[in-house]
């Protein structure tokens, strides 16, 4: 893995798009090594009382699973100084073997030549929709 | 019914520390499907110049979990926590956490209001170390569907 420099590094650059697919039981490993238990995440009983369609995935489950296309992209995670999303559609995840499969696509947002930082802009589409708005990760690179 | 105005402005430091183990990372990375060796070898991790393995950006969320929902559960805030959705989030880190922290969390309510029939509120929590330097800001805002 190559670190990308400041210098070659330009506003519009996309970065290598990344597909990954979410089953119920990666849901609960998550849930476990985030201590979020909340229901609607496992049980599809309990997401429908609420008026979910079904089970959906933590919403942090997603930010992390898009947020992979940038720490794929820097190498060091440590690079990131900066994270954020909005959560504007649930990730259904169907109770069967094949999950729910998201399309992550990102490009260089803005550079900021003097704290030589660049921010990556995030897609995240599930079923041809967008599930995270204003997704945004700032990444301090080396000169 | 409308979240409690009192809370607003106000910290909710939590009790107990979180001791960031070089378990809790590798299991936060293979739990989101990230095998980064950063996250997981220890000496990739000391040889890029760390301590020991690195968090993940979000790893954080684990980290103020606990906090957040002392607070949040809190009978006197008023929050329907069974119809409660995540609204957004935020983290600016201040440095890279890496296994070995004891990190203490501070969670502080920045604002309540109700939009769309639906109560929202903003959170804030400091995580800091030892030394009460910070580590990381995490901002985020919970919806609760209906409610209001």
């Amino acid at each position: 893995m190559t670190t990308p420099v400041f210098a070659a590094v330009a506003v519009g650059d996309a970065l290598a798009p990344l597909t990954y697919t979410v089953t119920r039981k990666q849901l609960v490993k998550y849930a476990g090594a985030a201590g979020d238990f909340n229901a609607i995440h496992w049980n599809g009983r309990v997401a429908r009382e609420v008026g979910l369609p079904d089970v959906i995935a933590h919403g942090m489950f997603t930010m992390a699973s898009a947020g992979r296309i940038v720490t794929e992209w820097v190498g060091d995670p440590g690079q990131v100084t900066q994270m954020e999303v909005r959560f504007t559609r649930p990730v259904v995840v169907p109770d069967d073997d094949q999950g729910a499969t998201v399309e992550v696509t990102a490009v260089i947002g803005a550079l900021d030549p003097d704290a030589r930082t660049a921010r990556v802009d995030i897609t995240a589409k599930f079923n041809g929709q967008t599930v995270l708005g204003k997704a945004r990760a700032t990444v301090s690179l080396p000169a | 019914m409308a979240l409690n105005e009192a809370f607003v402005g106000k910290a909710f430091p939590y009790h107990e520390t979180y001791c960031v183990g070089v378990e809790n990372i590798r299991e936060f990375a293979r739990a989101i499907g990230d095998e980064n060796p950063l996250y997981i070898d220890r000496e990739a991790a000391r040889a890029a110049g760390y301590r020991d393995v690195v968090a993940p950006p979000t790893f954080v969320i684990a980290v103020i979990m606990k906090a957040q929902d002392e607070l949040l559960f809190n009978p006197e805030l008023g929050l329907d926590f069974d119809v409660v959705v995540h609204g957004d989030q935020r983290f600016v880190h201040h440095r890279p956490i890496v296994a070995g922290d004891v990190l203490t969390s501070t969670p502080y309510v920045d604002k309540v209001r109700q939009a769309a029939g639906n109560d929202l509120i903003s959170l804030r929590t400091e995580v800091t170390d030892p030394d009460g330097k910070p580590v990381c800001t995490a901002y985020g805002t919970l919806v609760a569907r209906g409610t209001a």
